[in-house]
């Protein structure tokens, strides 16, 4: 079934087809109509979950990661500084091993105060062992929202997934909608390998000591390492009974390119408008889309930009006094690559707080990584007025 | 690949009719995109709102900044902001107004422009207040009728699909409205004013 609807509805459509048991989630801008369309579904049985109301989004976390505990499929959404309030909780989260999936619709955090989108509330929390992937369209949005359960579950991970606010979250464009019987045999009722069960009464969160914290993230560590070839095997799955897959990592049109743009979230739309036409003018530029950013995926990154002359990356977000955070984590993956087969990585800071990225604003950042500009600094603003 | 941008007011449903536009043109079996200016709005204040529309799928996720055509839901904004900021030479205007479309020669000038009075017909389907009334599914049905893009059966199927309230008067302006519109081509005052000449 085929409807137009905007992103942030695509998501409540997701976690809808998820058959999640227990939601908890505190409105803010952009993400708002995530949990009005979730508490509709809810109040009209036709999502039989719990809608848990709270005062705060870190007591919305602190509300899933107690429904997690016992078992259940559990959700929630927030963006920026409700994202930040979280912070404390996303730790425990991921510490807990909870396989709980949030969305984040990509606000930029004050101050200056703004609604509009860019990554740096995402970006902020990823020391938090939570996976993180960054959605392009409301299907990718759909789709993603039921895979990330299966993700989590398999490997009892949390994962928070992206969408860039207004872009996507506004946005009203053509999604299949996956049909429930079909998402029912891909995604079954959660078997938690632990749980809260006062049949067989076990304590949790109880203090863990030098002999065997290091143990534990250990293991966290190695669980978060298998998420690349996990998502890939869930993808395999999806693509086989819903004929879409998206990837870690996607090339677009980048054999033999000379230049690949290195994007996330919805930037790449308009990126691939822009790589089509220099195409179309025999130039050999192309496209990587990186949805995955945590875990990073450092080895395929690899394999992608081995050997490719010049990189430039597009950063909708900044560590305040160090650079583009994409264009940090690469340079720093592509450090082993040999000189010979290294490429030369141009990072790029531009839209943030919802400064629109247009084509005229891709080109620049094509014209400059060609003509090889080395920056002062490490990274090159783009359409900041002077 | 066409574009369009909607200004009204908040309050008129213009977010909504870009939506219900990209619902029928979706139905027509094109590929849509619609999203409203992104900022915070209020009832009463300008409210601007785009659509995409092609037969490929879209790429482009920015916004419009030259438009293909305009749908204009409230008069009084012709004069106080630049309305065809834009505005691609030769490209259509869709006025909501008891005016004709002549009474527009500026506008007339670089564009095809056509105007409905979609006020009067939503306020005699009982759409909204007289003081307010609620003219989207109006002025969609004389943008169905004045493009042929959109076939009345796609309009009502997406009004059905979409509109919570008063489905039947919604579907009954917009059916008045396919047949009220009026269309004068770019030009048209120029070449009235040569021949008095």
């Amino acid at each position: 079934m085929k409807k137009v609807m905007v992103g942030n509805h695509a998501v409540a459509w997701g976690v809808r087809l998820a058959r999640v048991e227990v939601i908890s989630a505190y409105p803010i801008t952009p993400q708002t109509q995530v949990v009005e369309k979730l508490s509709e579904m809810c109040a009209d049985g036709t999502l039989p979950a719990r809608f848990i109301k709270v005062e705060s989004e870190h007591s919305a976390m602190a509300a899933v990661i107690g429904a997690s505990a016992t078992g259940v499929r559990a959700f929630t959404a927030s963006s920026s500084h409700g994202l930040l309030y979280m912070h404390e909780m996303l730790h425990w989260a991921g510490g807990a091993r909870l396989p709980i999936v949030m969305v984040d619709v990509n606000r930029a955090v004050g101050a200056p105060w703004n609604i509009w989108t860019d990554q740096n509330d995402s970006l902020s929390q990823r020391d938090t062992g939570w996976v993180q992937l960054y959605c392009e369209t409301n299907q990718e949005v759909v789709d993603t929202t039921i895979m990330a359960f299966k993700l989590a579950e398999t490997l009892d991970v949390p994962v928070m997934l992206m969408l860039d606010g207004f872009y996507l979250s506004h946005t009203a464009e053509p999604v299949d909608v996956p049909d429930q019987e079909m998402v029912d045999r891909f995604l079954p009722k959660r078997a938690a390998s632990y749980k809260l069960d006062v049949e067989s009464p076990h304590a949790f969160g109880a203090l863990v000591k030098p002999d065997a914290y290091m143990e534990m993230r250990f293991l966290q560590q190695e669980a978060l390492q298998q998420v690349p070839q996990t998502l890939a095997a869930i993808e395999k799955d999806w693509q086989r009974m819903f004929g879409r897959s998206y990837g870690a990592l996607e090339a677009y049109r980048a054999d033999d390119a000379e230049l690949l743009l290195v994007t996330s979230g919805t930037v790449t739309s308009t990126a691939r408008a822009v790589v089509d036409a220099r195409r179309a003018a025999g130039e050999r530029v192309g496209l990587l889309k990186m949805k995955m950013f945590r875990p990073f995926p450092t080895a395929l990154l690899r394999d992608a930009l081995r050997g490719v002359p010049r990189v430039a990356v597009l950063d909708r977000n900044i560590s305040p006094g160090h650079g583009g955070i994409f264009a940090e984590e690469l340079r720093s993956a592509l450090y082993d690559i040999p000189d010979a087969e290294r490429p030369e990585l141009f990072g790029f800071v531009l839209g943030l707080g919802g400064r629109d990225i247009t084509p005229a604003v891709i080109d620049e950042v094509i014209e400059k990584t060609r003509a090889g500009v080395v920056p002062s600094r490490e990274d090159l603003w783009v359409g900041v007025n002077p | 690949m066409r574009e369009l941008r909607l200004h009204g007011r908040g309050g008129q449903g213009t977010v909504i009719a870009s939506k219900l536009l990209a619902v029928a043109l979706f139905l027509e079996g094109r590929e849509v995109q619609s999203f409203p200016m992104f900022g915070v709005e209020r009832r009463g204040s300008p409210v601007t709102a785009f659509l995409r529309v092609d037969d490929e799928p879209l790429k482009l996720r920015c916004e419009i900044q030259q438009p293909d055509e305009l749908i204009v839901l409230d008069p009084t904004l012709i004069g106080t902001t630049d309305i065809t900021t834009g505005l691609k030479t030769g490209g259509r205007i869709l006025i909501n107004t008891d005016l004709a479309p002549e009474d527009f020669p500026q506008l007339l000038e670089k564009a095809h422009v056509s105007t409905i009075d979609a006020s009067g017909i939503a306020v005699r389907h009982g759409l909204g207040g007289r003081a307010q009334p609620i003219v989207n599914t109006a002025i969609l049905g004389a943008y169905a009728a004045d493009t042929g893009l959109i076939t009345m059966a796609s309009m009502i199927n997406a009004i059905r699909e979409e509109v919570p309230v008063q489905i039947d008067a919604n579907i009954a302006a917009a059916t008045e409205a396919m047949s009220a519109v009026r269309h004068a081509p770019m030009g048209t005052i120029v070449a009235r004013e040569a021949a008095h000449a």
